[in-house]
C-alpha cells in the first residue's frame, strides 16, 4: 500500500504527516522529542525506514537520532558529531544543522553540517561522526569563513550537503558564512565554486575582480539525474548553474519579477526535468524583513531553467500572509504530477500535488518549520 | 554521600531519576573534583556528560552547576564527600 510521510521537524519538535496513495486523507503523527529543536529531519532513501534526526536543545547541546522503523522509535547517536580542538582554537559544535545520505554504493555513510561550520561523517548510519578532516582542519578553512561568531545572526551554517550520485568523492557544501565548496577526493582537498555570484554585502574590489569565497549561499541542490545541473538560491540572488558548460554561476534571478526580487532561503528541483525548479522569495529589501514579498504568499516555478518564472499563488492568502519558509523547508515527491511540499516560519504545511498550481493546508498548527521532506513508501 | 540534584531535560538519560547519592571517596592523597561526580553521572547513565558538558570539557552555556550554593563554571571545582551537586537547566529559551 502505497503511503506518503512528510517528515517535519520543528522549533518545538518533529512530527509525521501520513497520506494515502492519492496524497489525501493526512493524519499528523507525533510529536516526536517535543520541545527540542529539529534542525533536520531526514529519511534515507538506500534503506526503508531508516531515518536520522538532528536534535538539538536549548539546554543539553546538539545531537543525532537514528529510527529504523519509520520514527516509531529511536536511539541516541553513541558518540554525535564534535570537534576536535586544533591548537589554541577549541570550537564547540551548538547544533547540528544539515543532514545528507551518503551515496547509493555505501549504505551506511552520512554527512552531518554543523553550526558553527563543521563537515562530519559517519561510516556507520549516524550512530559515530568524525569530522572531515580535509575541511574542518583545511589550512584555508577560517579564511574561507571566517570566525565562529561571524555570519548570519543564529550562527552561520554548513549546509546543501551533496553527494554527486554519478561520482561518490564529488562533495559539495554550502556554507552561510564562506561560500560554495567543493571536493572530488571524498573530502580531502576542497576549492570554492563561487564564480558569478554576487556578494553585495562587502564593498567591490578595487581592482574589479570577483571574490573567491565568503559568499552567503541559503540553499544550494543538485539535479538528481542530470549532476550537471545546480540551482542555488543565494543571500544575493538566485543562481543555476550547468558544469557541462563552466563553473560560473548564473544569475536567474535577474528574471524574477523586479518587485518580488530573487532573495529567499529555499529552492528544489523537479526529479525527472532538470530545466523545472521552484522557490518562495522573500522579502530582502530595506530593513530585510525575510517575510513573503507584501504579505503575498506564493511560490515562483521555472519550467526552462531559469529563463522566466510563473507566480503560484492560488491557495495562499494574497494579504497579511507575513511568514516565509526556511532553506530545509521546501521538498517534492517523485509522483507523475509532482507534489512540492513547504513548511512556514508560522508553522503551516502546504502541499501541491499538480507541480504547483494550486495549494492547500495540510497541517496548520505545528510549531515555527525548520525542515520538510517526503518519503513515498511502496 | 555526595548528594546530587538532576534537572527534567536529563530524565530521557537517567530514566527521570532527579535525585541520587553517590558514596564516592577520594584516592589517597587526591582530592574529589566536580569532574569526578560527572565521570560517576555518566557511568550510571551512558551519554548524560556530553549533554551537559561539551567536546573541550566547558559546562554547555545553558547547564548550571552548583557546589553547595555556589554557581561554579568550571569542572575542577573541589567537592567532599558530603558536597551537595546541583545540576539546573538555566533560565533560557523561549
Amino acid at each position: 500500500m502505497v503511503r506518503h510521510l512528510i517528515l517535519v521537524g520543528t522549533r518545538k519538535g518533529a512530527w509525521i504527516v501520513e497520506g494515502d496513495a492519492n496524497r489525501s486523507n493526512w493524519k499528523i503523527k507525533g510529536p516526536m522529542h517535543l520541545g527540542a529543536v529539529i534542525s533536520h529531519y531526514v529519511a534515507d532513501p538506500r534503506t526503508v525506514g531508516y531515518q536520522l534526526m538532528s536534535v538539538g536543545s536549548g539546554h543539553l547541546g546538539p545531537s543525532v537520532y537514528i529510527s529504523k522503523d519509520h520514527g516509531e522509535s529511536w536511539t541516541e547517536a553513541a558518540k554525535p558529531p564534535a570537534f576536535a580542538p586544533v591548537g589554541e582554537s577549541a570550537r564547540t559544535v551548538d547544533h547540528v544543522f544539515w543532514l545528507t545520505p551518503g551515496h547509493a554504493s555505501e549504505p551506511h555513510v552520512w554527512y552531518a553540517g554543523t553550526s558553527p561550520q563543521g563537515l562530519f561523517k559517519s561510516l556507520d548510519g549516524g550512530n559515530t561522526w568524525e569530522e572531515v578532516t580535509g575541511f574542518n582542519h583545511h589550512p584555508d578553512c577560517f579564511t574561507w569563513r571566517g570566525g565562529d561568531k561571524d555570519g548570519t545572526p543564529d550562527g552561520p551554517k554548513l549546509h546543501s550537503i551533496i553527494v554527486d550520485h554519478t561520482d561518490k568523492t564529488h562533495l559539495l557544501v554550502g556554507m552561510s558564512g564562506g561560500g560554495i565548496f567543493e571536493s572530488f577526493d571524498e573530502g580531502a582537498t576542497w576549492k570554492p565554486l563561487n564564480k558569478g555570484v554576487a556578494m553585495d554585502f562587502y564593498p567591490p574590489r578595487e581592482d574589479g575582480s570577483e571574490y573567491e569565497f565568503g559568499h552567503d549561499p541559503h540553499c544550494m541542490v543538485m539535479h538528481p539525474v542530470h549532476s550537471n545541473r545546480l540551482y542555488h538560491q543565494n543571500h544575493c540572488g538566485l543562481y543555476a548553474l550547468d558544469r557541462d558548460q563552466g563553473d560560473r554561476w548564473t544569475r536567474i534571478g535577474d528574471n524574477m519579477p523586479k518587485d518580488v526580487g530573487d532573495v529567499g532561503f529555499p529552492i528544489v528541483v523537479h526529479p525527472r526535468d532538470p530545466n523545472t525548479a521552484w522557490t518562495f522569495p522573500m522579502d530582502g529589501s530595506g530593513q530585510w524583513p525575510r517575510t513573503a514579498p507584501g504579505g503575498k504568499a506564493a511560490v515562483f516555478r521555472t519550467r526552462d531553467g531559469g529563463k522566466s518564472f510563473e507566480r503560484l499563488n492560488k491557495g495562499f492568502p494574497q494579504k497579511q500572509a507575513w511568514w516565509t519558509v526556511k532553506r530545509q523547508c521546501m521538498a517534492v515527491d517523485a509522483e507523475p504530477s509532482v507534489g512540492v511540499y513547504l513548511g512556514t516560519t508560522n508553522g503551516q504545511l502546504w502541499g501541491s500535488f499538480d507541480e504547483g498550481a494550486t495549494w492547500q493546508g495540510i497541517a496548520m498548527d505545528l510549531p515555527q518549520i525548520y525542515s520538510v521532506e517526503v518519503v513515498t513508501i511502496k | 554521600m555526595i548528594r546530587v540534584f538532576l534537572p527534567s531535560q536529563l530524565d530521557d538519560y537517567t530514566d527521570s531519576v532527579r535525585e541520587l547519592e553517590l558514596d564516592m571517596r577520594a584516592e589517597a592523597g587526591q582530592s574529589l573534583v566536580l569532574a569526578d561526580v560527572i565521570a560517576e553521572l555518566e557511568r550510571r547513565y551512558k551519554g548524560l556528560a556530553f549533554r551537559i558538558v561539551d567536546e573541550h570539557g566547558n559546562i554547555r552555556r545553558h547547564i548550571a552547576m552548583f557546589v553547595g550554593e555556589t554557581m561554579v563554571r568550571t569542572l575542577d571545582v573541589p567537592v567532599t564527600e558530603n558536597s551537595r551537586v546541583q545540576i539546573v537547566g538555566a533560565l533560557s529559551g523561549g
